[in-house]
């Protein structure tokens, strides 16, 4: 091994990936652009669909209550709903979203609710449409209000305190530091990200610099030099690596910058002028997720013999195929797979134990959720990092001998 | 100074099974020589030279390129080729200077000897209007100047061309051969491999003519005459490789 080659080999990668659009979008443009695009970009998108949807009064629909006009009258009087004139068919108007929701009340349910009867409120909504939803909520929350009216006035009516229908309270209160609250929030979603970035980050840097020089018949040129192979093979597995390594570094830093931003909006009110000034407030803390500082380096730590082991397998892989086209059909598939360990780490209830340590990605998505809320389990920990490093070991040694064998760099 | 002594290579191919690309190949170039290498495609001219070139290694036999062997010392080996084939081509990104800076970085010459070298290539190649251009916005001429300096950066002792005219102009093929002639008058031991007849018989000093991945007749081009009784290299070529004579 000859570091001086190896560098040779890697700085020219360097400047030949900087010239390459297709590496700099998938190693700067994107993992900067990701998170600005999902919190102001979808996030606003969000919040707007949402905004609309609760400042629209929903329509609504009252079937039967011929004998119980004081709640028909009530429900008519409430501003939070629109009632429509009653039609047979309600349960297609809701279906086409013409009205939102409907009520059905149940015969004599006035006289019921003197008599001291218990009759069923039914509301018909349709299920997984936000305005239908927000209908019926407001429809709820009518007839629990009324409902609590009643037995109210039944316990005045004898006499009783209303404390023996509610005889306590119940109140939930936070107790864990904002940068736990955060880490909990975010600490499923950014292992999935760093995962993703850091595939891509190395996926395209790896077809380029060995199905693509195969293609383009630079490689012959390069083995041509003097140089062992193996100082080759750890040039452009380096460059590899930095593709990864800067897709994450540029995710993280765009996020860092991103939570700055958002956090000065919500304190400024939205007030861009204000922003600088009011995000070196230390409530800012307050206002947005705070991710633990410490958990954050942790993550970094654990994530590099992954970003290790994605450069070589992207470039094992990429080195097997013919052409740019073909490793790219190798590698977009790899992707899925890498994907569902990430997606599992995000489920809720899925906890780091001493088998799932030994699975790799899966294991990399658990431990970056735990130290990102501040729990740091050390001999998982151990487990995981050595684990990854031998991985990664593995898939380099791997790349490694693919790069001397003749029917792989020959397979033109 | 070539030498091959038994030259084998074989490739396991899963329809065909064992394929004898090359095939105790055995013969010596001495420098200041250009020895022609001529076949017809997939005769196993290509991988007889990637065999000297270190890229691919033998399965039987040995060959020492510039005193080194193939086998044992590979990277002395590549340290004194220059290699030039019709497949070795140029990073797109890079500039000229930047192509030869770099293969003359990876042969181990310091950056002012680098520098040095790149002027003079420059000046006899007339290269300078676009040393500084990217290598994907060049004709093929200018791609050939640029890929022969890359290979002359470390000033060779043997020089290995793998049809170098393969798919190129009149005039572009024609300044390759001149090319060719100069690394011989420098006493350079220079392996040209190609199917074009006119070019062994215009560039060669001895002819060796491959078939099957065997070299079955060797000789200059007036010892392959008087052997064949015949004038026109063409027809010598289909005589020893065992195919019809058009006359």
């Amino acid at each position: 091994m000859n570091w001086h080659n190896i560098l040779t080999v890697y700085l020219k990668e360097l400047k030949d990936s900087l010239r390459d659009r297709r590496t700099l979008l998938s190693t700067i443009i994107i993992p900067t652009l990701v998170m600005p695009l999902l919190t102001f970009g979808v996030g606003k998108v969000a919040s707007g669909v949402i905004g609309k949807a609760r400042s629209e009064t929903p329509t609504v629909m009252i079937l039967g209550g011929e004998d119980s006009p004081a709640v028909v009258a009530q429900l008519k009087e409430s501003k939070k709903i629109k009632v429509v004139p009653t039609s047979p068919d309600w349960q297609e108007r809701i279906t086409e979203k013409t009205i939102r929701a409907a009520v059905q009340l149940p015969e004599k349910f006035q006289a019921g609710l003197t008599a001291g009867a218990a009759p069923a409120v039914v509301i018909y909504h349709y299920e997984g449409e936000l305005k239908s939803s927000f209908g019926a909520g407001e429809l709820e929350k009518f007839f629990r209000e009324l409902r609590e009216r009643t037995t109210a006035d039944r316990l005045a009516e004898r006499s009783l305190p209303a404390t023996l229908a509610k005889p306590f309270e119940l109140k939930r209160e936070n107790v864990a530091p904002p940068e736990k609250v955060g880490g909990n929030l975010f600490g499923g979603f950014v292992p999935y990200l760093i995962i993703i970035l850091c595939f891509t980050g190395a996926m395209y840097p790896a077809m380029d610099l060995t199905a693509g020089e195969k293609e383009r018949g630079t490689m012959e040129t390069l083995l041509c030099s003097p140089v062992a192979r193996i100082d080759i093979v750890l040039g452009k597995f380096l460059m590899v690596l930095t593709g990864s390594l800067s897709a994450m570094g540029f995710m993280l830093l765009s996020m860092g910058v991103t939570a700055f931003v958002a956090g000065s909006l919500l304190m400024s009110g939205g007030s861009m002028a204000k922003a600088g000034a009011v995000a070196a407030s230390s409530k800012a803390g307050e206002v947005i997720p705070l991710i633990d500082p410490f958990g954050l380096v942790g993550v970094l730590a654990m994530v590099f013999p992954v970003a290790v082991l994605f450069a070589a397998v992207a470039f094992t892989i990429s080195l097997f195929a013919k052409s740019y086209k073909e490793a790219q059909s190798y590698l977009a598939p790899l992707m899925i797979v890498i994907l569902l360990p990430a997606v599992i780490g995000m489920l809720p209830g899925i906890d780091l134990n001493g088998r799932l340590a030994f699975v790799p990605l899966l294991n990399l998505s658990l431990v970056c959720k735990e130290m990102l809320s501040g729990v740091w389990h050390w001999n998982y920990i151990a487990i995981i990092f050595g684990s990854s490093c031998v991985y990664a070991a593995v898939a380099l040694g791997l790349a490694v001998k693919m790069f001397n064998r003749e029917d792989v760099i020959f397979r033109t | 100074m070539i030498e091959a002594f038994h030259l084998t290579k074989t490739f396991r191919d899963k329809k065909r099974g064992e394929i004898r690309a090359a095939d105790d190949i055995s013969f010596r170039v001495s420098p200041g020589q250009i020895y022609g290498l001529l076949g017809a495609n997939g005769a196993g001219k290509t991988t007889t030279l990637r065999l000297l070139a270190t890229l691919l290694r033998p399965t039987g036999g040995s060959a020492t390129v510039g005193g080194f062997d193939v086998t044992r010392e590979p990277e002395k080996v590549r340290a004194s080729v220059g290699f030039l084939a019709a497949s070795t081509a140029l990073y797109g990104r890079l500039t000229a200077r930047e192509m030869i800076a770099y293969f003359g970085k990876l042969n181990g010459l310091a950056d002012a000897e680098i520098r040095t070298r790149t002027q003079r290539l420059a000046d006899e190649l007339d290269m300078h209007e676009f040393l500084d251009r990217r290598c994907d916005q060049f004709s093929t001429g200018m791609k050939q100047k640029t890929s022969i300096a890359r290979t002359l950066i470390h000033d060779p002792a043997v020089m290995i061309f793998d049809e170098p005219t393969l798919g190129l102009d009149v005039m572009t093929a024609r300044a390759i051969v001149k090319f060719v002639r100069e690394c011989r008058n420098r006493g350079k031991t220079v392996i040209y491999s190609t199917h074009v007849m006119s070019e062994v018989e215009k560039l060669c000093d001895t002819i060796g003519i491959i078939h099957g991945g065997k070299l079955l007749a060797e000789g200059t081009l007036a010892g392959l005459r008087a052997t064949q009784g015949e004038q026109d290299m063409e027809e010598i070529f289909v005589k020893i490789v065992g195919g019809e004579a058009t006359k």
